[in-house]
């Protein structure tokens, strides 16, 4: 853990047997997440690496917490409130370790904030998808990126002891964006006046009592004493709001470990039913790797019963699962990967008999929330700092649901030659349960100027597409024909490798939000904006700049001029 | 068009007949550049019988084979030059990688540019000259047309082979465009200046395959240098074929010079004599000789210092170089500071422009002191004078000013003042009419103002019927 300068992770993985930094309990229907941070690793020296000090957060926190929202989600549907508090006397969060992020390299970073955005955002989808509501209960000081949590929540209550505050204080102490995409938050899901966040977030201190609830920085404040019981009753009323799901506890499905088989070359193959289901395969040369997904042999389990039964080995939720633990090694591990190729092999009336179970039990609660789950993966595709190739040859099984990566991809190639008869197939899942950040699907953020392709490609859903016809509703970019194929497709990947990472990283995510904004794509937005700016300059991570100076006797030295 | 013999219809070494994709780019493209060649090639000649020499193989007998053909059957072929082992990148940043013998994708479209315009002079040149054979001033000189014409045609099957074996969609339809484009025309026109002036006359023309033809050497041994094997095996067998061109024009300058030494030996009238003026002559060298040199691109130039440093376009012999990496050293160029030229380094790379263009100028020195020693020999004071590389430029550093043929900054005005003694006025070109108003067509018959070459061609003699008609 001392030395970030090569942080490899090893697992994305949890389970609250091995929880290190929150509790899970979970009573009724309301569930209660502790935050209880340890301050050091197991056999970490005195001297080594940082301390977690104050439940201030680093990525393996954020991991088992990611871990406990999904568990909750799937194991236990029963839960209609979610509690988010901390275990420590008169500190909820401190948030993001400073002395952590001080000292890592910059990707670290930006990985770390994009991750923990992500986790925050699913936090809020799960309230607004069906999942319990949520309240942040306040029990100390939050401040940062631990504001920032209780900001993700439905509710916040703050405990009134004359010091618990909420603050971001960032500006005055760190010298860097507050939050870790809080300001967003802050103006546009809390709405507080944009001066009186201005004043906010420049109070170290932070603000409490009356005054944080006349702002709208929080819900509600309470006494110390009677703190406990005032959020048992408001967790209380926020479940009775709230339709059970299912009758009683006992329903939910396991949150399975994903199996893998990780190579010496850190190939990673997903096995599950008799064959690979994903494999990712990391290139030796040209900075990319092949992500091949495989369809079932069938449509699976055509009942709703049936499908629970299956729980996380179903295979759209087996395999959006091993797509986006893949995408996680490849983020984290992988810095070097500029490119991902999407291949798909196998049987699309499968593959579209699954997208009809997808559609038709929409109302099954597990059904619901595996629909949920993809479409957030699918948005962490969106946000990956990686050329996103789709690759539609002979064989090939991009419909409905995995016609998404072709619809997501910066590029997309299909084979133009009769004899390989290469299809796509779009289905019901294409045109609205996969949002994209912005509220639009894929294809309507595509066709943002040309509703009437829109309305084509969905005319001719559940169609086999040949290659002319794709071409024709401009759902791929080239269609090479058999002599040229081979050619076309290795000459995309090496003129790609041949780029500034850094300018394919900005054009690519500017090219894929056309369309409305949202507070989602507001914060990803001005993550990489704001903060991977200010996260650059010497003012912050300088040999004298702010983050640096933190915790030390010194005073940061900045650079006085705006940019 | 299945079972076309393509072996024995198109000359070629790169195994034509096994390769699908080329095949089947070549079957919709050669119709096409037939349907060209008829409307765009040599005007009134192509029922008739041309001693032509067309290449069949790369061997030391093969890429000279001679024989009377008319034009629209010759066999346009397809020549890699032999490979050498196993080949390296020469020069930049890739040295002593292997070469590439696929296109490699980080530099797809800098290569395809570079294929592109150099394809695109080729065409263009048979375009600017199809109205000439009218007005040949002999069946020599009309076959030494047809010779030039369908060998750049040839090299634009060569340059058409690059583009449909290696870029693939797009390559195809940069070949299209290649038969598009029109010398002259409006709205699309050849990319470069000069292969947009009309050539309406012998004069123009010996002076563009002296002057432009041997920036097009420059330019093929630059390239016969680049680490994309293909393109180097191509351009270095084109530039066998080029000398000839080149021969073409110095032997047409110095025959009309030495007609017009001869015609005016004690002081005759030039014009009364029917021959060419000298300061007629002098004129178009100037006139080509800049416009040739614009098509070495600017002096000081980005685009030159990422084909170098990419390993694509290397200097004149770079194999014979001692340093190929050319990061360290600095280039001394003469720039225009308000009205002064002053000289700056820049860095080596960004001049790699102005390092071929100083091989080409050396080269037409030389060629400029043949035609000199032609004049001494025929008791003649005239001399021939290249002009200043800054004069009458159009592209580079010394664009959009004025400087007199010694290199002397001077006025816009004072150009004009001058430009009829400096460059071809339309006198010249009504006169050059006047003088060719009839192709000379019988054998060992010349026109009265250009002086009979030495020798024939392919050891045949001066009056051998290199033109057969079928009319």
């Amino acid at each position: 853990m001392s030395d970030y300068t090569d942080v490899k992770v090893s697992s994305f993985e949890s389970h609250p047997d091995r929880y290190r930094h929150w509790r899970l309990e979970v009573s009724g229907d309301v569930a209660t997440l502790k935050m209880d941070i340890q301050e050091r690793d197991e056999g970490q020296a005195e001297d080594e690496g940082y301390i977690r000090k104050l439940n201030s957060y680093d990525l393996f926190v954020d991991i088992e917490l990611n871990d406990a929202l999904n568990r909750l989600y799937f194991e236990r549907p029963e839960v209609r409130c979610l509690v988010v508090t901390s275990a420590k006397d008169r500190v909820f969060c401190a948030g993001a370790n400073i002395p952590m992020l001080a000292s890592s390299p910059h990707a670290f970073k930006v990985n770390f904030c994009k991750y923990t955005n992500e986790t925050r955002l699913a936090l809020e989808d799960i309230s607004l998808t069906g999942g319990p509501k949520t309240l942040a209960a306040l029990n100390g000081v939050a401040s940062g990126g631990g504001y920032e949590l209780a900001l993700a929540c439905d509710e916040i209550m703050l405990v009134d002891d004359r010091s618990s505050a909420v603050s971001l204080p960032e500006v005055p102490l760190l010298g860097v964006l507050p939050g870790t995409g809080g300001l967003t938050r802050v103006v546009d899901k809390r709405k507080v006046r944009r001066d009186l966040a201005d004043y906010f977030s420049s109070l170290a201190e932070g603000v409490r009592g009356k005054r944080a609830v006349d702002w709208r920085l929080v819900d509600s404040t309470h006494k110390l004493s009677v703190f406990p019981q005032q959020v048992a009753a408001r967790a209380r009323a926020l479940a009775d709001a709230v339709a059970p799901v299912v009758e009683g506890a006992g329903r939910g499905v396991r949150w399975a470990p994903i199996a893998v088989e990780v190579s010496e070359a850190g190939d990673r193959a997903y096995p599950s039913f008799a064959h690979p289901q994903v494999l990712l395969r990391l290139s030796t040369s040209r900075r990319a790797a092949t992500l091949t997904l495989h369809a079932p042999a069938d449509g699976g389990p055509t009942t709703a019963e049936g499908i629970e039964a299956l729980g996380a080995a179903w295979w759209p939720l087996a395999t959006f699962r091993a797509l986006e633990d893949a995408l996680l090694h490849l983020r984290f591990n992988h810095l070097d990967v500029g490119t991902l190729v999407f291949e798909t092999r196998g049987d699309q009336e499968a593959l579209m008999a699954v997208d009809a179970q997808l559609e038709a039990h929409a109302g099954s609660w597990f059904v619901a929330r595996a629909r949920h789950y993809i479409k957030r993966v699918l948005k962490r595709l969106d946000v990956s700092s990686m050329t996103l190739l789709a690759v539609v040859d002979e064989g090939s099984a991009f419909a409905g649901t995995l016609f998404e990566l072709v619809a997501l991809a910066d590029r997309s190639f299909m084979l133009d030659d009769p004899k390989a008869g290469a299809r796509v197939r779009l289905s019901a899942m294409n045109f609205g349960p996969f949002p994209m950040g912005n509220g639009l699907t894929r294809l309507a953020c595509r066709f943002l100027g040309e509703p009437e392709t829109l309305a084509a490609a969905r005319g001719r859903a559940g169609e086999a597409l040949s290659t002319e016809d794709a071409r024709d509703l401009g759902l791929v970019t080239f269609t090479p024909d058999d002599i040229d194929w081979e050619d076309e497709v290795r000459l995309a990947l090496e003129e790609r490798s041949g780029f500034s990472p850094d300018a394919l990283t900005g054009m690519e995510s500017n090219l894929r939000f056309a369309g409305p904004e949202t507070m989602e794509t507001k914060i990803f937005g001005r993550l990489s904006a704001w903060q991977n700016w200010i996260f650059q300059r010497p003012n912050a991570v300088g040999p004298e700049g702010a983050l640096k100076a933190f915790g030390s006797p010194r005073r940061p030295v900045f650079d006085w001029d705006r940019t | 068009m299945a079972s076309i013999d393509y072996d024995s219809k198109i000359p070629n070494n790169v195994n034509l007949s096994d390769d699908r994709r080329l095949q089947r780019a070549l079957e919709e493209w050669q119709p096409n550049f037939i349907d060209w060649w008829m409307e765009m090639g040599p005007d009134g000649f192509q029922a008739d019988d041309v001693y032509l020499r067309t290449a069949v193989s790369v061997e030391k007998d093969g890429w000279a084979h001679f024989g009377h053909v008319k034009m629209p059957d010759y066999r346009w072929g397809i020549f890699l030059a032999p490979t050498e082992g196993e080949r390296k990148v020469n020069f930049g940043d890739h040295m002593g990688e292997d070469a590439w013998q696929q296109v490699p994708g980080d530099y797809r479209n800098a290569l395809r540019r570079i294929i592109v315009t150099q394809g695109d002079t080729e065409p263009a040149s048979v375009e600017q000259q199809r109205q000439l054979g009218h007005s040949a001033p002999s069946l020599y000189d009309l076959r030494n047309l047809f010779q030039v014409n369908v060998e750049e045609g040839r090299h634009l099957w060569a340059m058409v082979y690059l583009l449909h074996s290696y870029f693939g969609r797009d390559g195809r339809e940069e070949a299209e465009a290649l038969l598009a484009r029109r010398s002259g025309d409006s709205d699309s026109p050849r990319i470069l200046g000069a292969f947009n002036e009309p050539i309406a006359d012998w004069l123009s023309f010996f002076c563009f395959t002296t002057f432009t033809d041997r920036d097009g050497k420059y330019q093929l041994r630059a390239l016969a240098e680049s680490g994309f094997d293909p393109l180097a095996r191509t351009c270095t067998f084109m530039l066998t074929e080029e000398a000839h061109h080149m021969f073409v024009g110095q032997t047409g300058v110095e025959r009309i010079l030495r007609r017009t030494a001869e015609a005016t030996r004690g002081g005759a009238d030039p014009k009364a004599a029917g021959v060419v003026p000298f300061e007629m002559v002098q004129r178009a060298v100037n006139l080509w000789y800049s416009l040739s040199l614009d098509l070495f691109g600017g002096e000081d130039s980005s685009n030159a210092a990422l084909f170098f440093g990419a390993g694509l376009k290397g200097r004149d012999l770079e194999h014979k170089l001692d340093e190929h990496r050319a990061l360290e050293q600095r280039y001394t160029l003469e720039r225009v500071v308000g009205d002064r030229l002053v000289k700056e380094d820049v860095p080596l790379r960004r001049a790699m422009n102005e390092v071929l263009r100083d091989a080409y100028v050396n080269d037409c020195e030389k060629v400029v002191r043949s035609w000199n020693r032609a004049l001494e020999e025929v008791g003649s004071d005239l001399r021939v004078a290249l002009p200043s590389r800054r004069f009458n430029r159009a592209q580079g550093l010394y664009a959009g000013m004025h400087f007199t043929p010694d290199g002397e900054m001077t006025s816009a005005q004072a150009f004009e003042t001058n430009r009829a003694a400096w460059l071809p006025t339309d006198e010249d070109r009504a006169y050059m009419r006047s003088l060719q108003t009839r192709a000379y067509t019988k054998p060992g018959e010349f026109a009265p103002w250009i002086s009979p070459p030495t020798r024939g061609i392919d050891g045949q003699p001066v009056d051998f019927e290199y033109v057969k008609f079928c009319r």
